[in-house]
């Protein structure tokens, strides 16, 4: 009794570590049952609460999409040879906040990383997230594949390697394309549409913050003036700031940050000192809630995002579309077909190792490697970033995120 | 409107020494209870929405709406979770207000769901200087911020007379200054308090559809911020205290701009409340103190 106490104890301490020393043992389950089917588990983890509720359900149903096409049943208990594959959608948000929570985040992934199952890891959705359960899955030696996060910090910055991959080889992927890329064709596209002076505002978040750096940082190239900058976390309202962004002279607004931080309130705040300036955010607000919120004074708002507008989908991602519709009865929003992409590498990574967790980060690796898949032919970089570079730019016309132009 | 909120707090604690946290949630509802009001009518925020009805009766309707709901509300949750305490220890009804407050946010969210909500376009948001003048300063004065202190500064002076000028005032002063002694002189102590919770419920619903029409969203946990702020201003202001929960509404409001036009956005709360704690430190009652 004493001792299992103890051993209780470890694992609380221990969590992932000890998680990921046992997920050794389950090898063994397998072995006692000689040929029987061995079951693993993959998790994902996105905001299922708040606003980004419209848009994660669907890379759920995404992911659940590439489940059933393997043998699946309503998004669980693929068949990949003689391994059944089980799925879970955890949520990372907390009704109180409204968005994904750091805490919950980390709940999660110490519940995906202690379950012995486990041997993939989809999420996260919001780039902060990512930032806690990378180190989480680093130690338990899961793979993650995300299907939303772009912060470029992630993966690109060197520096912060330490803090995200102390204990090991990187086990981090994603199939978007990063925000090094986004602000740089943001910052073009800002330029394109002549606003020449820019005043940009960021979410003060991980995410947000990262983006609006880049653009910044792009500005002076790309013939732009910055004529103020500032972080402003989520409000009420936004008056104060639009008076400040007015008084700088600013002819654009780049926003760079997420549809749970109040962007809809600061566009018709902004909308009503000055009805023609031209407002641009990213990925993180190009999602129908954003124009929801934003009602009439959402006409003509511009956003970026990687990869192809749902309505110009053409040939496999067409083929995908329909499928997609016929099965959930209703349209995706952008990121659902990166969900149903990440869960395929993730299932062909799996067949690749039988199911062992020990071997899956090499395996996803490999599968990442020249991909062919619903994205077109594409491969992991040495980094996990995918070799995917195409943006869309999308504008709003008639309540409708409307396509405006391919952007590079 | 942070003033309109602070009135609530500072009358019920000035009557009877509670600091009720269900008050900034009682202010949500009033916020959804106006948006359906103004829904029923045919506003909504959906793209291409249109409708026939004058606007100005929507608004009227969903104040006198709003208004009574909360004002209602507010007494049934005093006779229901507070009356009962009225002997028991300080921290019971405290506890128990914290327990109403739980309850209306999940009300709130089961009711609107979790996101957040978009308000229709009622008023319309023009720059009077710039656009009735033409002129072209930077200074703007917006017609939707003369609308709302229209709407505000008239209620504040009414509840001001009301309580310094009318018999139900002078006996809700009377119950303020000492409970008992006002019991015996004939004064229905109950019903003062159930009047006051009445009074402060209401004042909540107006400030629910000003918030509304002003910032054009809402949200079920609004009431938690909402209310921290108003508890700041009516503290500033020396609680307990009408007047004081006027000037603290204005004063957190002015700082809070100043702050976001001259330091920064992010620094806002920190310096609202930094000048909470440097007040209290010397002024411990608050600007004007506690007087009823």
């Amino acid at each position: 009794m004493q001792r299992r106490t103890f051993g209780l104890g470890a694992v609380l301490v221990g969590l992932s570590l000890v998680a990921g020393a046992c997920s050794g043992g389950t090898g063994g389950t397998t072995g006692g049952g000689g040929t029987a089917a061995k079951t693993v588990k993959i998790y994902s983890s996105l905001p299922l609460t708040g606003p980004s509720r419209a848009q994660t359900l669907t890379v759920v149903n995404g992911i659940k999409m590439a489940i059933d096409e393997n043998g699946g049943k309503d998004g669980t208990g693929a068949k990949i040879g003689s391994i059944t594959v089980e799925y879970e959608s955890l949520d990372d948000a907390t009704a109180a906040k409204q968005s994904w929570d750091a805490a919950q985040e980390a709940e999660n992934g110490r519940k995906a990383a202690e379950d012995s199952k486990t041997v993939g890891y989809l999420g996260t959705f919001n780039s902060g997230a990512a930032r806690i359960s990378i180190p989480i899955m680093n130690k338990a030696g899961i793979p993650m594949i995300s299907p939303a996060n772009t912060a470029t910090d992630l993966t690109v910055d060197k520096s912060k390697d330490s803090v995200y991959y102390g204990a090991g080889k990187r086990n981090y992927f994603r199939v978007i394309p990063n925000d090094n890329i986004q602000g740089l064709v943001g910052a073009n596209w800002m330029a394109a549409l002549n606003a020449k002076k820019v005043f940009i505002v960021d979410d003060t978040d991980l995410y947000g913050k990262g983006l609006a750096d880049v653009f910044q940082a792009n500005a002076a190239k790309a013939g732009l003036t910055v004529v103020g900058r500032e972080g402003a976390p989520k409000a009420d309202n936004f008056n104060a700031l639009v008076t400040k962004i007015k008084a700088a002279g600013a002819e654009g607004v780049y926003y760079g940050g997420i549809v749970d931080n109040n962007p809809a309130v600061l566009v018709k705040n902004l909308r009503a000192v000055d009805p023609k300036i031209i407002f641009m955010g990213a990925d993180g607000i190009q999602c129908d809630e954003m124009i929801k919120q934003m009602g009439a004074a959402g006409e003509g708002v511009y956003a970026t995002f990687g990869g192809v507008s749902v309505d110009k989908y053409t040939g496999i991602q067409a083929d995908w579309l329909k499928k997609y519709k016929d099965k959930y009865g209703s349209d995706p929003q952008p990121y659902a077909i990166y969900g149903y992409e990440a869960a395929n590498v993730m299932l062909k990574a799996i067949k690749e190792t039988n199911g062992d967790r020990a071997g899956m980060v090499d395996a996803v690796k490999k599968v990442g490697t020249n991909y062919d898949g619903v994205l077109g032919k594409w491969s992991f970089d040495a980094n996990g970033d995918t070799s995917n570079t195409a943006h869309t730019g999308v504008v709003v016309q008639g309540g409708k995120w409307v396509f405006s132009k391919v952007l590079n | 409107m942070i003033a309109l909120i602070a009135l609530g707090y500072t009358l019920v604690y000035g009557i009877i020494e509670l600091i009720n946290f269900a008050h900034g949630d009682l202010f949500m509802l009033g916020t959804f209870v106006s948006l359906t009001v103004v829904g029923a009518f045919g506003f909504s925020t959906l793209f291409g929405a249109s409708t026939t009805t004058p606007a100005v009766l929507a608004i009227v309707v969903a104040l006198v709406a709003s208004v009574v709901f909360c004002g209602v509300l507010n007494v049934a949750i005093e006779r229901i979770a507070y009356r009962r305490l009225r002997h028991a220890p300080r921290l019971a009804p405290l506890i128990s207000a914290i327990g109403m407050s739980f309850i209306l946010v999940n009300i709130g969210q089961v009711w609107k769901g979790p996101s957040s909500q978009g308000f229709p376009t009622l008023i319309p948001d023009f720059d009077i200087l710039r656009d009735v003048f033409g002129m072209q300063t930077l200074v703007q004065l917006n017609f939707k911020e003369i609308f709302v202190v229209g709407i505000a500064v008239p209620l504040m002076i009414g509840l001001t007379l009301f309580i310094r000028r009318t018999k139900i005032g002078k006996a809700m002063r009377a119950v303020a200054q000492d409970r008992e002694m006002a019991g015996l002189v004939g004064i229905n102590v109950d019903q003062v308090i159930s009047f006051t919770f009445l009074l402060g419920g209401m004042l909540a619903g107006a400030a629910g559809l000003i918030y509304g029409l002003f910032n054009e969203n809402t949200v079920f946990n609004l009431g938690f911020s909402a209310g921290l702020k108003a508890f700041t201003a009516a503290v500033l202001g020396g609680i307990g205290n009408v007047t004081g929960a006027m000037l603290g509404g204005f004063v957190l409001g002015l700082i809070g701009a100043l702050t976001v036009q001259y330091v920064g956005a992010r620094w806002e709360q920190v310096l609202v409340f930094s000048v909470l704690v440097i007040i209290l430190v010397f002024r411990p009652l608050g600007l004007l103190g506690e007087e009823v």
